[in-house]
């Protein structure tokens, strides 16, 4: 008898469209599939079951649904009668191949400082090593006057930079990969900086105090990714690797970023990326902690042992958080997140605490720490009231000293994640 | 017409742990590897905080366990009796689905010993001839402490085992059990904290000069990460173990050890719902060229593989055995025949104590905390002139905290109000002192196809042969005694015992036991006597390997799953190194 082997021989490649390329192609091929890992094409091109790069995602907005496109080779539903210069110019300037323009969905004001050498890569990538998609994705149709794509022109003008990616001065190579992987592909920018007016990122660099500064998503309260006072290189690292670190687990969006792009990059950039942040001038936090840490959080743990006379907050946490969290709510070191002194409990926003109260999160599964672990979420288990009660003692409980949740704020998170 | 999947270099049988072992040592080496269960899927987030805190669900209604429905087993004392099918499974329950057994385990990982391994050996060293039983059917392991040591030490790390070390390489550790054979290393984690009943228990059998340690634990004390890279939770004695898929992240189980890194691999995948009914072979009987299976839409499915690996449950691997032809069953009269001979089960029972001025927070717990004593385990006392060769281990545990299964006071009604209130006053001031006894094979103590009752898809039921063990019950006579002086000496205001008696019969029902049914298709050195070679390898089917504790020869006082584990990883390592470059018999007889 003889054993069917061939599946080592194949281990090591990667398609067997990489087994029809040349040496450089392929080189170019791997070097384009990690850049769009970095730039996360995945998470907006596909869908869930769908296949690669066949678009088709509807991304809500605040004029309508937009359709993601279809951006594999397949010449009629997809780019590939793009040439590198026309791809070039959908990438980085939001121009399609019939020079109607794309709608910002598509992050091509971060894009802008995608380099040469990059563009070719991806360019490669997409045109030898997709797979064709036969299927179009469905139209995108806003309301007037948003239907008017020539409109997108003023909007380019009035906030989009034509300029490359600027390099800092005398700082080592690894800040400024960091810079960047976040400006361009990264896309950090796209959640993390707040949005003016016009919808637009209020700055696409480091030149304002407002790039990365936080601000709101989709009714989540988005973390300042500047400096990360509380946060190590190392802290930061293992986040973006595995969606988790020793106090923390990754929720919302963000979830699907670490599982589409940020796990599959290598340590060398996630450390880039991580030193970037760590040297971006930190904003004047907003401090919504105890002075004397150590005994407030003594005071509570013991006060939740003892087991008498505990309100509402307290008894809800006691009957759905504590076998996880524990009494000290320090949680479980690399696996149940801290809520004492966590980031998402004590931000003034309590908008994101709630939306994890109620819908629960999970953790992608990643090289590096392959656990699915799962919060449930409590949606149907606790009222409106209960929620409120819980994540005001949660908030004000051991260290934590953040505002009080009210039930109208909740109800208005839950109609949130009742619309589709 | 029946339907033929792709082949694949590697199918198993069976999601459990023993699965999850193989599917990941052979997914490792670069095998295409498929695994077929015959239940449903089970993931973590499925028993995500607070689903699996329902007693009524899981430990009375079996709501990931076996039901009689996909497969009853046919139950008599002796070849003279007709054999009936088990309508609910009681004295041993199974476990059903992804993650098998592994997934509602109580977690105890316990070792056997060295002893254990070489019972024959012992045996003709202890006794003289005639001293023992004329039935009893002892054998050695065909493997060494040595070798198989390094496998279930290499265990302990993937469950993050929990507790004190009493032997590290031949040096007795102080707190650890001395009784235990030699470790290569340290358990990974410190102990889980003593229960009220456990403490009680240490400090009274410290005091009668005897040696009390932890529990060794599959339910991890501390944050852990294990060499797969999951993560396991630190325990938080919830109470819901046995019976139960751990809420917490906890408990080791192929969910939380093995599953999620098995799944990263594109070399593997799995099918839920596919029953597999046979073991088909190549003309020439010497080797499998797949396995048949029926999927969820009721059709029949021909997996073709290189290799097969039975990781069922391991009566139901003696059953799959039988139903396929391979090997030649068992004949009780005659002693010819391999599968199917010494089926043996394991020794359940003890005291419950009653406290009235303490209170145990029966909730305060998990499954495997507890302090046990190893002083009258196998080869720990000599027994020659006591009539008997065995031993048990005697412990107190504090496995779930559930109403429903807590202990009541003598004399109380068993149903309606009278129950109600006896319960109130009896819950949380009882404890146990219980014991997990040795089972001897015998001549008549076997498994084989029963030949009247079939299952759904018309293949015939597994019939288990089986009483308790005279030589055993004798051993459990000297237990009782011993149990009884360290009860005495814990000076409870009443107590009440459940140990079996000289002339007790086995009961298949209704009362729990446990799941520790071993033997049937057991592994040797003579392949007259066994069915599977040192290396867990059929003798007559050279592809073919069969995972699981039906390859003790004779169950020991310890819980089976360390065994069972270690053997996978020593199994799958002989086929990476020494029968994929190879194939053939890894053993010539």
């Amino acid at each position: 008898m003889k054993l069917q082997l061939r599946y080592l021989l194949m281990a090591g490649l990667v398609s067997t469209a990489v087994q029809a390329a040349d040496n450089q192609d392929a080189t170019l091929i791997a070097k384009g599939e990690y850049l769009a890992r970095a730039g996360d094409c995945t998470a907006c091109h596909s869908i869930a079951g769908g296949k690669e790069f066949g678009g088709g995602l509807a991304i809500a907005s605040p004029m309508g649904v937009i359709y993601s496109t279809n951006i594999s080779p397949d010449p009629e539903a997809g780019i590939g009668k793009y040439t590198e210069q026309e791809f070039a110019d959908a990438v980085r300037k939001g121009i399609r191949r019939d020079g109607k323009h794309l709608y910002p969905a598509m992050p091509y004001p971060d894009y802008r400082g995608i380099t040469d050498e990059d563009i070719h890569a991806l360019y490669v990538y997409f045109m030898k090593g997709v797979k064709p998609v036969a299927e179009k994705a469905p139209e995108t149709s806003l309301m007037f006057p948003f239907s008017q794509r020539w409109g997108m022109w003023f909007w380019n003008v009035a906030f989009t930079e034509d300029k490359p990616f600027a390099p800092r001065h005398s700082v080592p190579d690894d800040i400024n990969r960091g810079k960047y992987l976040v400006e361009t592909l990264g896309h950090c920018g796209s959640c993390h900086t707040p949005r003016g007016i016009g919808m637009q990122e209020k700055a696409l660099n480091e030149s304002s105090d407002k790039y990365l500064a936080g601000g709101e998503l989709n009714g989540w309260p988005v973390p300042s990714l500047r400096g990360m006072p509380t946060w190590s290189i190392q802290n930061i690292t293992d986040y973006l690797a595995t969606g988790r670190n020793d106090f923390a687990s990754v929720g919302g969006e963000m979830t699907g970023v670490v599982e589409h792009s940020m796990q599959h990059m290598n340590d060398q950039d996630l450390h880039a990326i991580a030193a970037y942040l760590k040297s971006l001038p930190a904003d004047t936090p907003v401090i919504n902690r105890r002075a004397d840490a150590e005994q407030e959080t003594k005071k509570t743990a013991d006060y939740l042992t003892q087991g008498h006379n505990l309100n509402a907050g307290q008894m809800l946490y006691m009957n759905n958080c504590e076998a996880c969290h524990w009494t000290d709510g320090n949680g479980a070191k690399g696996i149940f997140p801290r809520l004492n002194g966590g980031d998402v409990v004590i931000a003034d926003n309590p908008t994101g605490l709630i939306n994890i109260i109620l819908q629960g999160a999970q953790t992608p599964s990643t090289p590096k720490a392959p656990s699915v672990m799962a919060m449930p979420g409590f949606a149907s288990r606790l009222s409106d009231e209960q929620v409120a009660q819980l994540a005001t003692f949660v908030r004000s409980g051991w260290s934590n000293n953040a505002p009080a949740v009210t039930p109208k704020e909740v109800t208005k998170v839950r109609e949130s994640l009742a619309k589709p | 017409m029946k339907k033929i999947n792709d082949a694949v270099d590697v199918i198993i049988v069976g999601l459990g742990w023993a699965g999850s072992i193989m599917g990941i040592e052979l997914a490792q080496a670069g095998l295409k590897v498929r695994a077929l269960e015959r239940g449903e899927d089970r993931l973590n987030s499925d028993y995500a905080y607070p689903k699996p805190a329902d007693e009524l669900a899981f430990t009375k209604r079996h709501k990931i366990m076996q039901s009689p429905h996909d497969a009853a087993f046919t139950i008599r004392h002796n070849a003279s009796e007709t054999a009936l099918p088990m309508r609910e499974l009681g004295a041993f329950r199974l476990g059903d689905g992804v993650g098998g057994a592994g997934l509602h385990w109580t977690g105890m990982i316990t070792r056997p010993t060295p002893v254990d391994l070489k019972m024959k050996t012992y045996a003709d060293e202890h006794f003289k001839r005639g001293e023992l039983d004329e039935e009893l059917r002892i054998a050695d392991f065909p493997v060494s402490w040595e070798e198989i040591e390094p496998h279930m030490d290499f265990f302990d790390k993937v469950c993050g085992s929990s507790g004190e070390t009493g032997n590290l390489r031949g040096v007795i550790q102080q707190g650890g059990d001395p009784f235990e054979g030699a470790r290569s290393n340290p358990f990974p984690n410190k102990p889980l904290e003593d229960s009220l009943n456990a403490t009680l228990f240490r400090q009274a059998t410290q005091e009668m000069g005897l040696h009390p340690y932890s529990m060794p634990s599959a339910a991890v004390s501390v944050p852990y990460t294990n060499p797969y890279g999951q993560q396991i939770a630190p325990c938080n004695y919830c109470g819901f173990c046995q019976f139960y898929s751990c809420l917490n992240y906890s408990k080791a189980s192929p969910q939380t050890a093995i599953l999620d890194r098995l799944k990263q691999f594109n070399n593997f995948d799995y099918k839920t719902r596919a029953n597999v009914i046979r073991v088909e072979k190549h003309a020439d009987g010497k080797t499998a060229t797949g396995v048949t299976y029926i999927d969820e839409n009721g059709d029949e499915v021909f997996q073709p593989a290189s290799i097969v690996i039975l990781s069922t449950f391991g009566l139901n691997n003696v059953r799959l055995l039988l139903n396929s032809s391979i090997g030649k069953p068992y004949n009780p009269i005659t002693e010819e025949g391999v599968i199917g001979r010494n089926y043996t089960h394991q020794y359940g029972g003890g005291f419950t104590l009653f406290f009235d001025n303490l209170e145990f927070n029966p909730f305060a717990t998990a499954g495997p905390t507890g302090t046990v004593i190893s002083d009258y385990g196998t080869g720990n006392v000599e027994t020659a002139q006591l009539g008997f060769i065995g031993g048990a281990k005697i412990y107190s545990s504090q496995p779930t905290g559930t109403p429903m299964a807590a202990a009541i006071k003598k004399g109380a009604p068993s149903w309606g109000s009278g129950w109600k209130k006896a319960l109130k006053e009896s819950y949380g001031h009882s404890m146990g002192v219980k014991l997990e006894g040795s089972n001897m094979a015998t001549r008549g103590n076997y498994l084989d196809l029963d030949p009247v009752y079939k299952d759904r898809f018309g293949m015939p039921l597994l019939r288990v042969t089986y009483d308790y063990v005279q030589n055993d019950l004798r051993m459990l006579q000297y237990m009782k005694e011993k149990m009884e002086a360290i009860t005495k000496h814990l000076n409870p205001t009443q107590y009440s015992h459940n140990i079996l008696k000289m002339d007790s019969h086995f009961a298949s029902s209704p009362n729990y036991v446990n799941t520790h049914n071993a033997g049937g298709a057991i592994m040797g050195d003579n392949p007259r006597t066994s069915a599977l070679n040192r290396y867990l390898q059929s003798w007559d089917v050279h592809n073919l390997f069969v995972m699981g504790a039906n390859a003790f020869p004779q169950n020991f006082y310890a819980n089976p799953s360390a065994m069972v584990a270690g053997l996978a990883y020593w199994s799958a390592k002989a086929i990476r190194e020494q029968y994929l470059k190879n194939p053939g018999p890894l053993v010539q007889a």
